[in-house]
């Protein structure tokens, strides 16, 4: 079969059963839109600008566990795409993006559209490839595709010059089954005198946490997780991006820890003999003050890839590997093993948990005449029976989101943690709405962050994809404003949002229905109203109490045991803070 | 402290780029840096003289591995070693007294004298990073009108070899 470079192209994305391709048309990638051109196997989904195109593929991989898929134009299509290609790097999220680029002939003479996409997107990607020969294409399709998702997953970029794509040029097509490259052998099975030395050590412990991260979810660790966490009656917090991995209803799980975390598990944190991290990498928002991070704890750190390991806290046992193989591992040693944890010690430790969770962290003014945003997300996570997948964008929102929903399943919390893009939460709702289009998506987001990418909802109406949007909407950029109000006496520079557009208005005119909520007494009703509209996407625009704060909180750089706490939540036993 | 870290890196456009924008994005030193090609054509051999605390270090070399394009790497101060550099250095060499000690100097150091003109000697220099250091400073008295080194290359001693 002798097929143009074009044509390669698209049969390899129908090769390597790719279900979507997001993305937008332009001068270097035209003969590619025109092996687009009727044909079903590769749905096409035109975004209103590259970034969404981007996030979507990255929303429909966070859901699914595969990796999403790009075609966006050289120059600004690929410049465009950049923040979405640096969010999913971030957050080791696989993903294929595919740029046109310049003919080769004119590549570096400041062509039309030119822009070294390569160079540009080098350090925020795992790999990235130019193509300068047709007969290298398929190949190296199969290499990005196999970069992107294999070890610790993440975007790889393939530029693709115009006259590679030239229908005129056919050569024979070969789709490799494998590929194999000298270079890139990630380690997947651990160590196993590593693993033996870790489960002793946590047979043995007094204190024990368990630190679960998104390498969890990213590894698809989760039934082992839940194994392992059960098997030794031990605490667990998560991370943002672990949420999910194990129940949140269930009694061994304290919630997130860190910035936003609550009381319970950062307490649990501070104080813990063994700490054992599982697929989360001690990311600074995670760990507050180096120095004074875990002070009295033997540290265990499973990851696949050894980057991670000791990069910010010094670990004492590391496990290259990944989160499923070494579980599995672990798990079968804890069943065969003559010793048990001690039930004396583990029932002390979960006395003195009990004290802090009766501190009720998460706590807030529940008879305000003013729409509280917690209450928003709670009520949320009750019409939606907790089964909703749901996106955010970035900011309290974002924290509101990851506290008041409880996710009980792995993949349903879809977050830009790392990067902290503003502007994910609705194209990424896009992505995992294609995926799953009988499921509940649900965007949580702000009056700000929504208007980074507010032109998708265009993409949504083409699409029929009935996301339901909650704007939790103070006026304020409210993250920022927390900050200023902790932090720099109240003086709230330019966070304040003025001349916001009627939401509601917007929705229709975009051809969606719109729904705007100010007071308490209402919501319920008007967001079961919402809900229950199946096929038609929903904006709803909540006027929400715009001085609420996400509590508790630790200051960049304080230690996990120095909380503000929420004036609401019970006075703490030791010795935190609470800001009034 | 002081480390030589050596890599086959695959001989392939951007690959140099790769490695110094992970040294630049990250902010790690970097005191020199040199790469040529192998006998193996699609392989080349880097050589990178940082500096750093054994856990930056060791970070460095957890990144380079994360490379996808690294294929082997070996931090050679981690055992006996050869390193070599090589300076090409011009200098002032007008009167007869100029003349004769650059030449002096130059055969002490065991250095060739590859160019002369009836104002210059240009001489070739090969050793230890101390070494070229040295000659420099026994220069002194002499007028140095350029100086030109490859950087350092090394290889370790004995059977340890870094190869496929």
């Amino acid at each position: 079969m002798e097929l143009s470079g074009a044509e390669i192209l698209v049969q390899c994305l129908k090769d390597e059963g790719v279900e979507y391709l997001f993305g937008y048309p332009g001068g270097a990638v035209l003969h590619i839109y025109d092996a687009l051109y009727n044909q079903e196997d590769v749905k096409h989904i035109l975004v209103r600008h590259e970034q969404a195109a981007t996030h979507a593929a990255d929303g429909y991989a966070r859901a699914t566990g595969n990796p999403g898929v790009v075609l966006v134009t050289s120059g600004p299509g690929a410049t465009n795409a950049v923040t979405g290609i640096a969010t999913a790097y971030m957050d080791s999220i696989p993903m294929v993006v595919i740029t046109g680029q310049v003919s080769t002939a004119v590549i570096g003479s400041d062509a039309f559209q030119e822009v070294d996409s390569v160079g540009i997107t080098r350090p925020c990607v795992k790999h990235n490839f130019l193509v300068k020969d047709i007969n290298d294409l398929a190949e190296t399709i199969k290499k990005a595709f196999f970069v992107a998702s294999t070890g610790r997953p993440g975007p790889v970029v393939v530029d693709v010059p115009k006259d590679i794509t030239d229908p005129a040029i056919k050569v024979p097509y070969h789709y490799p089954e494998t590929v194999n490259m000298r270079s890139y052998q990630p380690t997947l099975k651990g160590h196993s005198g590593q693993i033996k030395r870790a489960v002793d050590l946590l047979l043995a412990a007094k204190k024990p946490m368990i630190y679960s991260g998104g390498g969890v979810v990213l590894g698809k660790g989760s039934d082992e997780l839940r194994q392992f966490v059960r098997g030794l009656g031990f605490p667990i917090t998560s991370t943002l991006m672990g949420l999910g991995a194990y129940p949140a209803s269930d009694k061994q799980f304290l919630g997130m820890l860190g910035m936003h975390g609550t009381y319970e598990a950062n307490m649990a944190m501070h104080d813990c003999d063994v700490l054992i991290a599982i697929g989360a990498r001690f990311d600074d928002r995670v760990t507050g003050k180096i120095a004074e991070f875990c002070p009295d704890a033997t540290i265990i750190h499973i990851d696949v890839d050894p980057s991670s390991i000791s990069k910010t806290i010094t670990v004492d046992i590391p496990i290259v590997g990944s989160v499923p193989d070494v579980l599995s591992e672990m798990n079968h040693l804890i069943e065969n093993s003559s010793k048990k944890p001690s039930k004396k010690a583990l029932s002390e430790w979960w006395s003195i948990i009990d004290g802090w969770r009766a501190v009720k962290c998460m706590s807030y003014d529940q008879n305000s005449d003013k729409i509280k945003p917690q209450m928003v997300v709670e009520m949320v996570h009750e019409i939606t029976k907790g089964n909703a997948y749901v996106t955010s964008d970035v900011g309290q929102h974002q924290m509101w989101a990851a506290q008041y929903y409880p996710f009980e399943e792995p993949n349903r919390w879809i977050n830009s943690g790392g990067l902290g893009t503003m502007g994910f939460g609705l194209p990424a709702a896009m992505g995992v709405q294609l995926a799953f289009p009988d499921s509940v998506v649900v965007c949580v987001t702000g009056e700000g962050s929504i208007q980074m990418c507010i032109q998708e909802l265009s993409t949504c109406l083409q699409y029929g994809l009935p996301v339901k949007i909650v704007a939790l909407n103070n006026r304020y950029l409210g993250m920022v404003r927390q900050w200023q109000e902790f932090f720099y006496e109240n003086r709230y520079s330019h966070s304040y949002m003025e001349s916001l557009p009627d939401f509601v208005k917007l929705a229709e005119s975009y051809g969606h229905v719109g729904i705007r909520i100010e007071r308490p007494e209402d919501l319920r009703a008007e967001l079961e109203r919402g809900f229950a509209m199946d096929n038609r996407l929903v904006f709803f625009d909540i006027v929400t109490d715009q001085t609420e704060n996400v509590y508790p909180m630790i200051a960049q750089g304080k230690a996990h045991n120095d909380m503000h706490m929420s004036p609401f939540s019970a006075p703490a036993q030791d010795k935190e803070r609470e800001l009034s | 402290m002081r480390h030589i870290i050596s890599i086959l890196i695959e001989n392939e456009a951007g690959a140099l780029s790769r490695v110094s924008g992970l040294f630049s994005a990250r902010g790690y030193n970097i005191e020199s840096l040199t790469v040529a090609p192998t006998e193996d054509p699609s392989l080349s051999r880097m050589t990178i003289v940082t500096a750093g605390t054994e856990r930056i270090v060791e970070q460095i070399v957890k990144q380079l591995n994360k490379l996808i394009d690294v294929v082997k790497l070996m931090d050679l101060t981690e055992g006996p070693h050869i390193e070599r550099e090589m300076m090409l250095i011009k200098v002032k060499a007008s009167t007869m007294a100029q003349r004769e000690d650059v030449k002096r100097l130059c055969d002490i150091f065991r250095g060739h004298i590859i160019d002369v003109t009836s104002s210059t000697y240009t001489i070739e220099m090969t050793g230890a990073v101390s070494k070229l250091d040295s000659f420099i400073e026994a220069l002194a008295e002499h007028k140095i009108i350029e100086t030109v080194r490859s950087g350092v290359t090394g290889i370790a001693r004995g059977d340890k070899s870094l190869h496929l």
